[in-house]
Protein backbone atom coordinates (compact mmCIF):
# COMPACT_ATOMS: atom_id res chain seq x y z
CA UNK A 1 0.00 0.00 0.00
CA UNK A 2 2.94 2.25 -0.22
CA UNK A 3 2.90 3.51 -3.78
CA UNK A 4 -0.90 3.22 -4.49
CA UNK A 5 -2.43 6.30 -5.60
CA UNK A 6 -6.21 5.36 -4.89
CA UNK A 7 -7.95 3.88 -1.71
CA UNK A 8 -7.72 0.44 -1.63
CA UNK A 9 -10.92 -1.49 -2.70
CA UNK A 10 -12.18 -2.70 0.48
CA UNK A 11 -15.74 -1.99 0.10
CA UNK A 12 -17.02 -5.64 0.81
CA UNK A 13 -14.95 -6.10 4.48
CA UNK A 14 -17.32 -2.62 5.38
CA UNK A 15 -20.21 -4.47 4.07
CA UNK A 16 -19.68 -7.14 6.06
CA UNK A 17 -18.54 -5.60 9.04
CA UNK A 18 -21.85 -3.09 9.18
CA UNK A 19 -24.05 -6.60 8.56
CA UNK A 20 -22.61 -7.59 11.72
CA UNK A 21 -22.85 -4.43 13.44
CA UNK A 22 -26.88 -4.21 12.65
CA UNK A 23 -27.41 -7.89 12.46
CA UNK A 24 -26.33 -8.56 15.93
CA UNK A 25 -27.94 -5.77 17.69
CA UNK A 26 -31.44 -6.32 15.84
CA UNK A 27 -30.72 -10.05 16.83
CA UNK A 28 -30.51 -8.63 20.64
CA UNK A 29 -33.65 -6.24 20.66
CA UNK A 30 -35.55 -9.14 18.86
CA UNK A 31 -34.43 -11.56 22.16
CA UNK A 32 -35.32 -8.63 24.29
CA UNK A 33 -38.72 -8.29 22.61
CA UNK A 34 -39.37 -11.86 22.85
CA UNK A 35 -38.52 -12.17 26.58
CA UNK A 36 -40.48 -9.40 27.39
CA UNK A 37 -43.22 -10.56 25.37
CA UNK A 38 -43.30 -14.15 26.69
CA UNK A 39 -42.68 -12.96 30.46
CA UNK A 40 -45.73 -10.57 30.29
CA UNK A 41 -47.96 -13.99 28.78
CA UNK A 42 -46.46 -15.13 31.38
CA UNK A 43 -47.72 -12.95 34.32
CA UNK A 44 -50.95 -12.69 33.13
CA UNK A 45 -51.91 -16.52 33.20
CA UNK A 46 -50.33 -16.53 36.82
CA UNK A 47 -51.89 -13.51 37.71
CA UNK A 48 -55.67 -15.31 36.70
CA UNK A 49 -54.10 -18.53 38.57
CA UNK A 50 -53.73 -16.12 41.84
CA UNK A 51 -56.83 -14.17 41.53
CA UNK A 52 -59.40 -15.66 44.43
CA UNK A 53 -62.32 -17.78 43.33
CA UNK B 1 -48.64 -6.01 31.74
CA UNK B 2 -46.23 -2.94 32.52
CA UNK B 3 -46.39 0.10 31.58
CA UNK B 4 -43.81 2.14 29.61
CA UNK B 5 -42.58 5.55 30.83
CA UNK B 6 -42.71 8.37 28.47
CA UNK B 7 -39.27 9.24 29.01
CA UNK B 8 -38.06 5.63 27.76
CA UNK B 9 -40.23 6.33 24.76
CA UNK B 10 -38.78 9.50 24.09
CA UNK B 11 -35.39 7.83 24.54
CA UNK B 12 -36.64 5.20 22.20
CA UNK B 13 -36.70 8.13 19.50
CA UNK B 14 -34.04 10.03 20.04
CA UNK B 15 -31.80 7.29 20.26
CA UNK B 16 -33.22 5.75 16.93
CA UNK B 17 -32.49 9.37 15.13
CA UNK B 18 -29.13 9.49 16.76
CA UNK B 19 -27.81 6.18 15.16
CA UNK B 20 -29.28 6.91 11.61
CA UNK B 21 -27.47 10.44 11.82
CA UNK B 22 -24.24 8.68 12.79
CA UNK B 23 -24.82 5.89 9.76
CA UNK B 24 -25.47 8.37 7.77
CA UNK B 25 -22.20 10.36 9.22
CA UNK B 26 -19.93 7.40 8.68
CA UNK B 27 -21.16 6.91 4.49
CA UNK B 28 -22.03 9.90 3.68
CA UNK B 29 -20.27 12.49 5.82
CA UNK B 30 -16.76 11.58 7.13
CA UNK B 31 -14.56 11.36 3.71
CA UNK B 32 -13.32 7.68 2.40
CA UNK B 33 -9.59 7.37 3.96
CA UNK B 34 -6.61 7.89 1.32
CA UNK B 35 -5.04 4.00 1.96
CA UNK B 36 -7.32 1.71 3.80
CA UNK B 37 -10.56 2.67 1.67
CA UNK B 38 -13.82 1.87 2.50
CA UNK B 39 -13.03 -0.91 5.47
CA UNK B 40 -11.55 2.08 7.16
CA UNK B 41 -15.24 3.06 7.97
CA UNK B 42 -15.69 -0.19 10.16
CA UNK B 43 -13.39 1.88 12.93
CA UNK B 44 -16.58 4.49 13.86
CA UNK B 45 -18.68 1.57 15.24
CA UNK B 46 -16.01 -0.61 15.77
CA UNK B 47 -14.53 1.42 18.54
CA UNK B 48 -18.27 2.63 19.80
CA UNK B 49 -19.12 -0.91 20.47
CA UNK B 50 -16.17 -1.50 22.31
CA UNK B 51 -16.50 1.83 24.41
CA UNK B 52 -20.29 0.72 25.58
CA UNK B 53 -18.74 -2.86 26.26
CA UNK B 54 -16.34 -1.38 28.90
CA UNK B 55 -18.76 1.21 30.04
CA UNK B 56 -21.28 -1.83 30.63
CA UNK B 57 -18.76 -4.15 32.86
CA UNK B 58 -18.24 -0.75 34.34
CA UNK B 59 -21.77 -0.22 35.29
CA UNK B 60 -21.91 -4.26 36.51
CA UNK B 61 -18.83 -3.77 38.78
CA UNK B 62 -20.34 -0.66 40.26
CA UNK B 63 -23.97 -1.97 40.69
CA UNK B 64 -22.11 -5.47 42.16
CA UNK B 65 -20.63 -2.79 44.95
CA UNK B 66 -23.87 -1.26 45.67
CA UNK B 67 -25.21 -4.59 45.72
CA UNK B 68 -22.92 -5.56 48.32
CA UNK B 69 -23.38 -2.85 50.40
CA UNK B 70 -26.70 -2.43 49.98
CA UNK B 71 -28.17 -6.16 49.15
CA UNK B 72 -30.92 -4.40 47.27
CA UNK B 73 -31.81 -6.97 44.33
CA UNK B 74 -32.74 -4.24 42.21
CA UNK B 75 -28.64 -3.80 42.04
CA UNK B 76 -28.29 -7.29 40.93
CA UNK B 77 -30.73 -6.61 38.03
CA UNK B 78 -28.54 -3.90 37.17
CA UNK B 79 -25.49 -5.60 36.58
CA UNK B 80 -26.66 -9.27 35.03
CA UNK B 81 -28.34 -6.36 32.44
CA UNK B 82 -25.36 -4.30 32.26
CA UNK B 83 -23.20 -7.74 31.74
CA UNK B 84 -25.51 -8.99 28.50
CA UNK B 85 -25.47 -5.96 26.92
CA UNK B 86 -21.20 -5.20 27.70
CA UNK B 87 -20.87 -9.01 26.13
CA UNK B 88 -23.19 -8.18 22.96
CA UNK B 89 -21.05 -5.48 22.01
CA UNK B 90 -17.76 -6.43 22.77
CA UNK B 91 -18.83 -9.57 20.39
CA UNK B 92 -19.19 -6.38 18.02
CA UNK B 93 -16.20 -5.20 18.61
CA UNK B 94 -14.53 -8.33 18.23
CA UNK B 95 -15.99 -9.62 15.14
CA UNK B 96 -15.86 -6.04 13.20
CA UNK B 97 -12.19 -5.55 14.35
CA UNK B 98 -11.23 -9.05 12.70
CA UNK B 99 -13.46 -7.76 9.48
CA UNK B 100 -10.89 -4.77 9.58
CA UNK B 101 -7.97 -6.54 10.00
CA UNK B 102 -8.39 -9.12 6.98
CA UNK B 103 -7.72 -6.44 4.35
CA UNK B 104 -5.07 -4.10 6.32
CA UNK B 105 -3.15 -6.99 8.50
CA UNK B 106 -3.89 -9.94 5.86
CA UNK B 107 -5.20 -12.43 8.31
CA UNK B 108 -8.74 -12.67 9.98
CA UNK B 109 -6.80 -13.19 13.53
CA UNK B 110 -3.46 -12.94 15.24
CA UNK B 111 -2.81 -13.32 18.88
CA UNK B 112 -2.10 -9.75 19.36
CA UNK B 113 -2.06 -8.40 23.13
CA UNK B 114 -5.15 -5.92 22.69
CA UNK B 115 -7.14 -8.97 20.34
CA UNK B 116 -5.99 -11.43 22.82
CA UNK B 117 -7.19 -9.34 26.04
CA UNK B 118 -10.52 -8.41 24.53
CA UNK B 119 -11.28 -12.14 24.09
CA UNK B 120 -10.32 -13.20 27.01
CA UNK B 121 -12.46 -10.05 28.77
CA UNK B 122 -15.74 -11.39 26.70
CA UNK B 123 -14.64 -15.24 28.04
CA UNK B 124 -14.50 -14.03 31.57
CA UNK B 125 -18.30 -12.50 31.02
CA UNK B 126 -19.43 -15.20 29.14
CA UNK B 127 -18.24 -17.06 31.96
CA UNK B 128 -20.25 -14.97 34.73
CA UNK B 129 -23.57 -16.15 32.84
CA UNK B 130 -22.85 -19.47 32.90
CA UNK B 131 -22.10 -19.12 36.98
CA UNK B 132 -25.03 -17.79 37.48
CA UNK B 133 -26.74 -20.34 36.30
CA UNK B 134 -25.30 -22.90 37.89
CA UNK B 135 -26.76 -21.02 41.26
CA UNK B 136 -30.32 -21.27 42.11
CA UNK B 137 -31.01 -19.66 45.36
CA UNK B 138 -31.38 -16.13 44.22
CA UNK B 139 -29.46 -14.18 47.06
CA UNK B 140 -26.48 -16.38 47.02
CA UNK B 141 -27.02 -15.91 42.83
CA UNK B 142 -26.93 -11.93 43.58
CA UNK B 143 -23.74 -12.18 45.64
CA UNK B 144 -21.73 -14.63 43.67
CA UNK B 145 -22.42 -12.28 40.10
CA UNK B 146 -21.92 -9.07 42.24
CA UNK B 147 -17.96 -10.13 43.44
CA UNK B 148 -17.68 -11.62 40.17
CA UNK B 149 -18.57 -8.68 38.54
CA UNK B 150 -15.89 -6.80 40.43
CA UNK B 151 -13.30 -9.55 40.41
CA UNK B 152 -14.25 -9.32 36.24
CA UNK B 153 -13.70 -5.52 35.64
CA UNK B 154 -9.89 -6.14 36.41
CA UNK B 155 -9.56 -7.16 32.71
CA UNK B 156 -11.24 -4.02 31.12
CA UNK B 157 -8.66 -1.69 32.24
CA UNK B 158 -5.86 -4.59 31.05
CA UNK B 159 -7.98 -4.59 27.86
CA UNK B 160 -7.55 -0.74 27.16
CA UNK B 161 -4.40 -0.12 28.42
CA UNK B 162 -2.75 -3.61 26.64
CA UNK B 163 -2.18 -1.64 23.07
CA UNK B 164 -0.53 1.00 25.25
CA UNK B 165 2.01 -1.13 27.45
CA UNK B 166 2.74 -3.90 25.36
CA UNK B 167 3.99 -4.44 21.75
CA UNK B 168 1.00 -4.92 19.61
CA UNK B 169 0.16 -4.12 15.72
CA UNK B 170 -3.38 -2.69 17.30
CA UNK B 171 -3.48 0.96 16.59
CA UNK B 172 -5.17 3.66 18.98
CA UNK B 173 -6.89 6.73 19.11
CA UNK B 174 -5.97 7.96 21.60
CA UNK B 175 -2.11 8.36 22.91
CA UNK B 176 1.26 7.06 20.92
CA UNK B 177 0.78 4.46 18.74
CA UNK B 178 3.32 1.68 19.45
CA UNK B 179 6.30 1.53 17.05
CA UNK B 180 4.79 -1.85 15.32
CA UNK B 181 0.95 -0.83 14.83
CA UNK B 182 -0.48 -1.33 11.64
CA UNK B 183 -3.79 0.37 10.37
CA UNK B 184 -3.09 3.85 11.89
CA UNK B 185 -4.41 6.70 10.10
CA UNK B 186 -4.53 10.31 10.85
CA UNK B 187 -8.16 11.82 11.55
CA UNK B 188 -9.35 14.72 9.91
CA UNK B 189 -12.01 17.28 11.49
CA UNK B 190 -14.93 15.40 9.46
CA UNK B 191 -13.67 11.94 10.62
CA UNK B 192 -13.24 13.06 14.27
CA UNK B 193 -16.53 14.44 14.70
CA UNK B 194 -18.05 11.23 13.26
CA UNK B 195 -16.15 9.51 15.13
CA UNK B 196 -17.12 11.34 18.34
CA UNK B 197 -20.95 11.19 17.79
CA UNK B 198 -20.67 7.63 17.23
CA UNK B 199 -19.51 7.92 20.54
CA UNK B 200 -22.41 9.42 22.02
CA UNK B 201 -24.85 7.68 19.56
CA UNK B 202 -23.97 4.26 20.97
CA UNK B 203 -23.76 5.91 24.67
CA UNK B 204 -27.46 6.60 24.01
CA UNK B 205 -28.22 3.01 22.61
CA UNK B 206 -26.23 1.69 25.57
CA UNK B 207 -28.70 3.65 28.22
CA UNK B 208 -31.80 3.03 26.01
CA UNK B 209 -30.79 -1.02 26.02
CA UNK B 210 -30.16 -1.36 29.81
CA UNK B 211 -33.01 0.43 30.54
CA UNK B 212 -35.17 -2.01 28.22
CA UNK B 213 -33.17 -4.75 29.96
CA UNK B 214 -33.68 -4.22 33.42
CA UNK B 215 -37.63 -3.64 33.00
CA UNK B 216 -37.19 -7.04 31.39
CA UNK B 217 -35.38 -8.19 34.61
CA UNK B 218 -37.71 -6.91 36.46
CA UNK B 219 -40.66 -8.59 34.84
CA UNK B 220 -38.98 -11.73 35.07
CA UNK B 221 -38.43 -11.08 39.03
CA UNK B 222 -41.91 -10.61 39.62
CA UNK B 223 -43.14 -13.75 37.20
CA UNK B 224 -41.03 -15.83 39.32
CA UNK B 225 -42.32 -14.50 42.49
CA UNK B 226 -45.44 -14.98 41.36
CA UNK B 227 -44.89 -18.58 40.31
CA UNK B 228 -43.64 -19.72 43.83
CA UNK B 229 -46.91 -18.11 45.60
CA UNK B 230 -49.03 -20.06 43.01
CA UNK B 231 -47.08 -23.48 43.79
CA UNK B 232 -47.36 -22.42 47.45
Amino acid sequence: MLFQDAPANTTTYMIAGYAVIFGVMLIYLISLYLRQRNLNQDLEVLEELDEPE
Amino acid sequence: MQTKPRLLTVLDIVTVVMLLAATWMVFFYAPTEAVMGDVQRVFYFHVAAGWVGMLSFLVAAVAGVIYLIRGDRKWDTVGLSAVEIGIVFAFINIVTGSIWARPIWNTWWTWDPRLTTATVMELIYLAYLMLRQGIEDPDRRARFGAVYAIVGFLSVPLTFFSARLFRTIHPVVIGANAPGAEGQFDMTPLMLQTFLFSLLTFTFIFVDLLWHRIRVGRLADKVEQLRLKTIQ
